[in-house]
């Protein structure tokens, strides 16, 4: 099929960025999203121009370094997939395809569809985190963990931090990323005894950062790639008030 | 040979790491602080070695090239991690493990490391469960096992089919709280690019910032390299695209000695290739076969749909060549009976090449919930990628360039031949010999990191707490950088016309085809003309868009591209050195008559240790003879 | 101190708690209204009088003040920070699915606050003696307001978006609260729905009901 690429270009955090239009030919319907920008990319290079930067890692939807808004959509149109994991057979010939990069001020850009998510490593560095120093940790049989708890924990504990419930949401708010890690670790034993500190040094720097607040809109959960759900952000408000 | 010295304890193989631990050097906390340690890497070993290590109050530097250090590629292991806890009763011990291990290894692994692997595996369960790795548990609330890998014991503990990226989340989660208290500090989106060696011993890194382009100069008392395999050789693998083997052949070219290169482990399930554009075949975890039957049809070119093909017309090979271990043989032996079956037309597909992976029967047995508790994220990632439901119909797979066993040398105490120089997890070779047994490599790599490492780096440093900082204005640093800006110079002065991708792909080729899952003498030294050949045409054809300073992945893919080609040969010498089958080094030449491996212990029953020796030479070959005190040589068969 | 008042959490929580409290008022407020509906004026002027005389309504009117002027302010504030919190804005449109009303939560918030400022001017500020007035016969001011067409206007646009905020407000309160169960989270949905449609719509029922049929 043949496409039109509307690709948001930005040379550095500094430039001004603006849409360039590319013309795709022959693109297979078998290849994945990042597969057909490489495809751009290949041709780009054999004309010595500067190639598309995106994020890419794993291209097994696990590692959560893609990420871009396709035609309205965090990770596009399909639901429950990364943009690596996004097949072109949900497009059709004729398409003209928009894609930006994650707009947020705590992702700034940092070249075209490259944005800079540290801000979720920071808080992740504030609390994500149980405080067992290696050696002391007890026989792991030891505390038994309620079957439905440890699941409900790992629906939680697999956000792979892309960052698309940010991109989704109009407040540009990280309570959906956010509340994964707290409710992990508020679910397991193992986390309880500093959920306190936890939830508040984390919600703390999350504001800091300068993402929004949570409206409950639900864009998050309709667009995370992992289906993480919104009962985690009701977990979350939960474990903050009664943190103090 | 003096060179090589594995420094293992002596005494009874079960007292070895308890002895050596109980006698090597320390170095007090008040020291610690003021020693600097470099690691290189944040996927299970180095995440986890840089958190222990920071735990312990040693000032700790951390690289990846990833944006974040969440996303090293141990996050896409899928299967489980195993341990020696015998929560099953079912008669498993450290003892046990260990003889799998040297036992799926085939023989070329070194008995006391792995050994000491078996030995922490426990620990490293405990722990991560203690750091809230959401472990699939029971009802009563205590841990879950699976049998995994071609074992006939139940101890792989795991997350759904998640378990790597559980874990490495547990290490990163360990990382941050060592950031938070400043022991640590990150550097994302950093590439190493060099060693630098003062006097002899490994003092510091060279590395480029991948968003400004900068070369950055990194002093330490000691440097880990924790940098994983080198799959990526094949273009298309189950590795992550950016995976490379830049770090440990900088390693390598300053004087780490390289073991057993060509050991790279061919994943046996993985969704075979859809389009010529793919860059990344996905893995389909291995305890698929626990429940999933393999089969190819009866009759060759064979167009009917799977479901229409009756079980008469079947031909389920794995049950039929390997009845004591059926569908659930290792790695090498079941990648290797698919493309057998492949090879002589039997495959199925566009391509030919895949063979069925089928739910059918466990589905009508244990039922479909039972079926979707277990694998439900693999079946979902496999209707994502193919559009085809694992649920209706057979899944398709065929073998892909997965681990590899090779790796830098290190002796007991996990250091290279440079000291102060450490390699851990998938970067070293130490552990699993010719074959990696399933659900080893996270146990491996958070052993390593957490346990191991943390007890052993300090008998090195103990002599270094008189060494003041690293001063990175050394004339071995400024030589350093001078070779790492002008290699960039070089590679973006060829101007030529092709991608660096373009060669990538073609090397692949010629790797996967000449020295993926079976090797031949005579297709060994073909591919040494044509990797040579190649690489020739890439240093004048090469063509870079861009400029150095400033956030450019072809610079990057190039300079990855340029170390593939030079360990390739290295690859290949020592594939064409290793005259003998043996795990997932398959050579034609030597193979029984019903086709299965025939290993050579009189000859080979070594490490092959490769020494550079400097550009247009041939590596030297030292060999670290293999002792195996407690296991019994046996020749594998799984019949 | 200050981290715990004005984390986004909190002030979501006390503008949840004080959306709720408000909402609570709506019923009441309602009930006097439907005695609008009787051809005597004694009923309402009475239940008119009792509410701005009994000591207890006083203080639950301080409250409810307290409230609305809370809810208002940080409602705006982090409509604020979330503004800033997306500098640039998307070129492309959003095509994600969201809850609608969620959206315009602001706009209607705001718009009902106008309707407030003009139903002060009209009721409460005459019993406070700031606008000129009779404060004993609001049943008469009421009827009477009730015949002017565009008062009409206003007051029912004012309460569909009345109704549109509670419709997403109601239960996304109970989320900020961190109130979620797997059985009472749908019934609070459904009570939701009909709450925040039933009370509007009882309101708007009666303004037409006077303009239209007395």
């Amino acid at each position: 099929m043949n496409l039109t690429l509307k690709i948001w270009r930005q040379k550095n955090a500094k430039a001004k960025g603006n849409f360039v239009t590319y013309k795709m030919e022959n693109v297979s319907p078998a290849m994945s999203f990042l597969e057909m920008l490489d495809a751009l990319n290949e041709k780009l290079v054999r004309e010595n121009e500067d190639p598309v930067a995106f994020d890419h890692d794993c291209r097994e939807g696990i590692c959560g370094s893609c990420g871009m808004y396709i035609n309205g959509h965090p990770h596009g149109p399909v639901p429950a997939v990364t943009t690596c994991h996004l097949s072109m057979r949900y497009f059709s010939d004729g398409d003209t395809i928009r894609i930006e990069p994650w707009r947020a001020r705590a992702f700034p850009v940092i070249k075209d569809l490259i944005v800079d998510r540290s801000a979720f490593d920071r808080i992740q560095s504030e609390g994500g985190f149980i405080s067992i120093n290696t050696g002391s940790a007890p026989e792991a049989n030891l505390i038994p963990v309620r079957k439905a708890d440890a699941d409900t924990a790992f629906d939680a504990s697999i956000c792979i931090g892309c960052g698309a419930c940010v991109a989704a949401c109009k407040n540009a708010s990280a309570m959906l990323f956010v509340s994964a890690r707290v409710s992990q670790y508020a679910l397991l034993p193992q986390g309880r005894t500093e959920a306190r500190e936890r939830v508040r040094a984390m919600v703390s720097i999350m504001d800091e950062l300068g993402f929004g607040s949570c409206s409950n809109t639900g864009a998050c959960e309709a667009e995370c790639p992992k289906e993480i759900k919104l009962t985690n952000i009701a977990r979350l408000n939960r474990e903050y008030h009664k943190a103090y | 040979m003096e060179k090589l010295v594995s420094k293992i304890p002596d005494g009874p193989l079960a007292q070895k790491w308890t002895k050596y631990k109980a006698s090597s050097r320390l170095v007090s906390p008040a020291n610690r602080k003021k020693l600097d340690i470099i690691v290189v890497g944040t996927g299970l070993s180095g995440a986890s070695a840089a958190s222990a290590l920071g735990e312990l109050g040693y000032n700790v530097s951390n690289f990846c090239y990833q944006d974040s250090p969440r996303r090293a590629h141990s996050v896409a292991a899928q299967g489980g991690i195993n341990a020696a806890k015998n929560y099953r009763n079912d008669g498993d011990s450290v003892y046990r493990l260990f003889t799998d291990m040297i036992k799926g290894g085939d023989f070329r692994s070194r008995e006391a490391n792995v050994y000491r692997a078996a030995e922490v595996s426990n620990q490293v369960i405990d722990h991560f469960t203690a750091i809230g790795v959401p472990f699939a548990r029971d009802y009563g609330g205590t841990l879950d096992t699976r049998s995994f890998g071609g074992v006939q014991v139940s101890r792989t503990f795991y997350v759904k089919g998640q378990t790597g990226q559980q874990c490495l989340l547990g290490c990163y989660s360990s990382l941050n709280r060592q950031i938070k208290k400043g022991t640590v500090k990150m550097f994302p989106r950093r590439e190493m690019l060099d060693l630098v060696l003062i006097g002899g011993k490994a003092r510091g890194i060279i590395t480029r910032n991948l968003v400004t382009g900068e070369i950055e100069r990194h002093g330490a008392h000691a440097v880990v390299l924790a940098t994983g395999g080198y799959g990526t050789i094949y273009y298309l693998s189950t590795l992550a695209v950016n995976s490379n083997a830049s770090a440990a052949w900088k390693a390598y070219k300053k004087g780490a000695f390289f073991a057993n290169p060509a050991f790279i482990q061919i994943h046996p399930t993985c969704v075979p290739q859809m389009n010529e554009f793919q860059k990344k075949l996905t893995l389909m975890s291995e305890s698929l076969r626990n429940d999933g039957r393999v089969w190819v049809p009866l009759r060759a070119d064979d167009e009917r749909r799977p479901n229409d093909i009756p079980e008469g017309e079947r031909d389920y090979f794995l049950e039929r060549r390997y009845p004591a271990f059926g569908n659930l043989v290792p790695r090498d032996v079941a990648s290797r009976a698919a493309k057998e079956r492949c090879d002589a037309g039997f495959g199925v597909g566009e391509t030919k090449l895949a063979v069925y992976l089928d739910f059918r029967d466990a589905i009508e047995k244990q039922g479909k919930k039972v079926i979707e508790e277990k694998y439900g994220n693999l079946f979902q990632m496999y209707k994502t990628i193919t559009g085809s439901d694992p649920y209706e119909e057979p899944m398709r797979i065929y073998p892909a360039g997965h681990y590899t066993m090779g790796g830098l040398w290190v002796d007991y105490e996990l250091m290279t031949t440079i000291p102060g120089l450490y390699a851990i997890g998938e970067s070293n070779f130490s552990d699993h010999g010719a074959n990696r047994l399933g659900a080893s490599s996270l146990m491996q790599a958070a052993g390593d990191g957490y346990f191991i490492l943390p007890n052993t780096i300090n008998n090195y440093l103990a002599g270094e707490i008189q060494q003041p900082k690293i001063s990175t204005d050394a004339p071995e640093f400024e030589e350093a950088e001078r070779s790492v800006t002008g290699r960039i110079n070089r590679l973006m002065a060829v101007r030529g016309t092709q991608s660096a991708s373009a060669f990538h792909r073609r090397l692949g080729k010629i790797m996967w085809d000449h020295v993926g899952m079976v090797r031949n003498g005579k297709g060994l030294e073909e591919a040494l003309g044509m990797v040579a050949e190649l690489e020739d045409e890439f240093w004048k054809d090469l063509l870079i868009p861009g400029s150095p300073d400033e956030l450019n992945h072809e610079l990057e893919k190039a300079g990855r591209v340029a170390d593939f080609f030079e360990l390739a040969r290295l690859m290949i010498t020592d594939a064409l050195h290793r005259r003998e089958s043996c795990g997932a080094h398959f050579r034609e030449e030597y193979q029984t008559p019903d086709g299965e491996a025939m290993r050579n212990d009189r000859e080979f029953a070594h490490v092959a240790v490769w020494e550079y020796a400097g550009e247009d030479r041939e590596p030297v070959l030292h060999r670290e003879k293999l002792v195996f005190e407690e296991a019994e040589m046996k020749i594998r068969s799984y019949k | 101190m200050n981290k715990i008042l004005f984390s986004s959490v909190s002030m979501k929580f006390v503008m949840a708690l004080a959306g709720l409290f408000l909402l609570l008022f709506l019923p009441v407020h309602l009930a006097i209204n439907l005695m609008l509906l009787k051809n005597d004026p004694e009923p309402f002027n009475s239940a008119a009088g009792f509410m701005s005389s009994f000591p207890v309504i006083k203080v639950i009117e301080v409250i409810l003040f307290a409230a609305l002027l809370i809810h208002l302010f940080y409602g705006i504030y982090l409509q604020i920070r979330n503004w800033i919190a997306r500098p640039a804005r998307y070129t492309t449109g959003t095509r994600t699915k969201v809850s609608f009303f969620s959206k315009f939560m602001i706009w209607t918030g705001l718009s009902v606050l106008t309707f407030l400022i003009l139903h002060f001017f009209n009721f409460f500020f005459i019993k406070l003696g700031l606008v000129p007035g009779n404060p004993d016969d609001f049943y008469s001011h009421a009827h009477a307001l009730f015949k002017i067409p565009a008062y009409n206007y206003i007051y029912l646009a004012c309460f569909v978006l009345l109704g549109l905020h509670l419709f997403h407000a109601f239960s996304s309160a109970f989320q900020t609260l961190g109130l979620n169960h797997r059985i009472w989270t749908p019934v609070v949905k459904v009570f939701a729905r009909v709450w925040s449609i039933g009370i509007p719509a009882g309101f708007a029922l009666i303004s037409l009901t006077l303009w239209l049929f007395r």
